[in-house]
């Protein structure tokens, strides 16, 4: 019926309008539109980004698989990922505690100084978080010291590296993972705990298999900061080559050419790897609870 | 064989204190309901009786064991105990995973712990849903489940925090006849929370009111419902006549109080010249005319001025002098033919007429 109206409609220009509105349905609500648009236009500068050098570089494929076949930039990208993993690895071991105790103390003067340290290397300039790194692990450090007495040196060598991951990513890391605590609630545990476990089984048996969801995406957003650093780090460890410090020397050195084939490089092997780590939330164990 | 002792147990959170001053004795093999309105820290001290968290201060022994002086024990003593909380709280495993729960973190042998869950199951009436998700099945067969997910862990004592709060009655009247079986087959020490006033009077040998933080009277259920020993706890178990009075003089076994010109006489002694009479409506009897034959201290005539049907009961006011609300069932009230403005004749034993003392009040 409705298309027999519109096809005696005197005016085809008019049809059109109604089917564009039908299209979009009876209201436009004009506010999210608004929104989309501006949205849309931060959107677009990555976008954009990502076409320009994407163009560019697959223009080129022969210099593109030359750079990124070589042995100093797959090594650096392995070396940028490893380190990032030791460190997500050790503010597992060390944050997931402080989590927890966070997560479950009440609110205190000591509660509130603790969580301000812990946020601290948000706030800080990544140059003079990687000064405070380079200051209390060098040589002379008060840390590095005693620590290059034992033979674990700093400076210029992996754990450095390391050390300055682990700073700039902690807060990423612990914020989410109290986050994660907080949000199982007490009962439960008071559950487990009138069955007969202990303190630490409950924390094993419960509170843990509940936040493992914030645990893997707290590693994986400290993982995404720790191997994006750059000012952090080179401060004490400009060697080895981490694959910022690589970008930056090939741009000082060799030019554009060849350091805009290592970032399209690392673009791509970023994208693959945290694409497939966000993939595998889904086969993470679901331990929801009716609460 | 005491055993829970607990001396001037204290406990606050923050600014603000839940529990001061209570004093509790519990008996191997007893069932003791707390009753109290919500908020008044019968949960709270559920939990601390429980061990799971220690008390600011005051003395507890549990099994004889001072858990003040010796923190080691603690988890010894709570797998000796077992808790059923108000909210049914299942984990999202198999019914089975949940009921062995308790035995696996004890290290039992897995054929041990598969006897017991299906047994404990059984004796829910559950067998079916061994397999069968937890959280998919209803609140009150949730709470079957977690109820067996205790019992296979044989508690010596049994905390109950509102076990029923939140059931329909097939399934409140399932765990009341568990729990009361298991008291006297296996001798299981009951502990039950509740506000409930009708189910603490059915399955508790021992009631313990708690008012505001503190345990206000502990007793016999007849006890608690006839004398209560003030006004809060009087209110709290639902009588309908707290009437102020003076006493006036003693006769014989009885005392003679006097509200409003009305004399009336109590079995109980006096406990101070201003008092408080505590009559529960259904002691009071109503007649349409003078009873040839009653055996009641009290007879008077009254009017009747208001009348408030109450689902079985009808609340009949009626004036003596002061008022009284008496408690007739709807089936009486019809017989009298009650109406406002009726005369009628009242009848009360002195043995129903509790006194307090008036304090300030």
């Amino acid at each position: 019926m409705k298309t027999e109206a519109l096809s005696t409609d005197p005016f085809p220009a008019k049809t059109v309008a109604t089917r564009w509105k039908e299209h979009l349905g009876r209201h436009i609500d004009w506010c999210t539109l608004g929104f989309c648009i501006m949205g849309g236009l931060l959107v677009g500068i990555t976008v954009l980004a990502l076409a320009n050098i994407a163009t560019t570089e697959l223009a080129d494929p022969a210099h593109l698989l030359k750079v990124a076949a070589s042995s100093q930039v797959i090594e650096s990208i392995l070396l940028t990922f490893g380190a990032g993993a030791s460190a997500v690895l050790l503010l597992i071991l060390f944050g997931t505690p402080l989590a927890y105790v966070l997560a479950r103390s009440r609110p205190s003067r000591l509660k509130g100084a603790v969580e301000s340290i812990v946020d601290i290397p948000l706030i800080l300039p990544h140059t003079v978080a990687g000064l405070l790194v380079y200051l209390l692990f060098m040589r002379r450090g008060w840390l590095g010291a005693p620590l290059s007495e034992i033979g674990l040196a700093f400076e210029d060598a992996l754990p450095g590296t390391i050390v300055a991951m682990l700073f700039v990513a902690s807060p990423f890391y612990v914020n989410t993972m109290r986050e994660g605590f907080e949000k199982v609630p007490v009962h439960l545990e008071n559950v487990a705990r009138t069955l007969g476990a202990g303190t630490f089984t409950t924390f094993r048996t419960v509170t843990l298999p509940l936040s493992l969801r914030h645990m893997y995406s707290g590693a994986i957003l400290a993982w995404g900061r720790a191997i994006g650093e750059f000012a952090g780090v080179i401060m004490i460890a400009y060697y080895p080559f981490i694959i910022s410090t690589l970008i930056y020397y090939s741009f000082t050195t060799d030019g554009i050419h060849t350091s805009r084939s290592i970032a399209f490089t690392v673009i791509l092997v970023s994208f693959g790897v945290f694409y497939l780590l966000r993939r595998m939330t889904r086969y993470l164990g679901r331990y929801d609870d009716r609460v | 064989m005491t055993v829970i002792e607990a001396h001037n147990i204290r406990k606050s959170y923050g600014s603000l204190e839940v529990l001061h001053d209570v004093d509790l004795s519990v008996e191997e093999g007893e069932i003791l309901a707390l009753i109290g309105p919500s908020g008044s820290g019968k949960s709270t001290l559920l939990r601390l009786l429980d061990l799971i968290e220690p008390a600011n201060a005051g003395e507890l022994s549990v099994f004889g064991v001072d858990t003040v002086a010796d923190h080691g024990t603690w988890l010894d003593l709570r797998r000796r105990m077992g808790m059923l909380f108000q909210r049914p709280i299942v984990f999202n495993s198999s019914v089975y995973d949940n009921v062995a729960m308790g035995l696996r973190y004890r290290r039992a042998p897995g054929d041990n712990i598969d006897r017991k869950v299906k047994e404990a199951l059984e004796a829910v009436g559950l067998s079916r849903y061994i397999k069968s998700r937890a959280i998919d099945l209803s609140g009150g067969e949730q709470q079957r489940v977690a109820l067996s997910r205790v019992l296979v862990t044989d508690p010596e004592i049994l905390f109950l925090d509102e076990p029923t709060a939140n059931l329909d009655p097939t399934s409140t009247a399932t765990i009341e006849a568990i729990v009361t079986r298991l008291n006297r087959e296996a001798d299981m020490t009951v502990l039950i929370s509740t506000h409930d006033l009708a189910q603490g009077q059915r399955l508790a040998d021992r009631v313990g009111v708690m008012i505001e933080g503190t345990i206000a009277q502990t007793g016999p259920s007849r006890e608690i419902f006839r004398e209560p020993k003030n006004q809060q706890i009087a209110r709290f178990v639902g009588v309908q006549n707290i009437i102020p009075a003076r006493v006036v003089s003693r006769r014989g076994d009885f005392t003679v109080v006097e509200a409003r010109e009305k004399e009336i006489l109590s079995a109980t002694p006096p406990p101070a010249d201003e008092v408080k009479m505590v009559i529960r409506g259904e002691d009071i009897s109503l007649h349409r005319r003078k009873p040839g034959y009653e055996e009641a201290e009290n007879l008077f005539p009254a009017t009747v001025t208001a009348i408030e049907p109450t689902a079985p009961f009808v609340n009949v006011t009626v004036r003596c002098g002061c008022d009284l609300v008496a408690l007739v069932t709807a089936r009486r009230a019809e017989a009298l033919g009650l109406h406002e403005g009726m005369e009628v004749w009242v009848s009360l034993q002195a043995k129903a007429v509790h006194l307090i003392p008036r304090k300030g009040a």
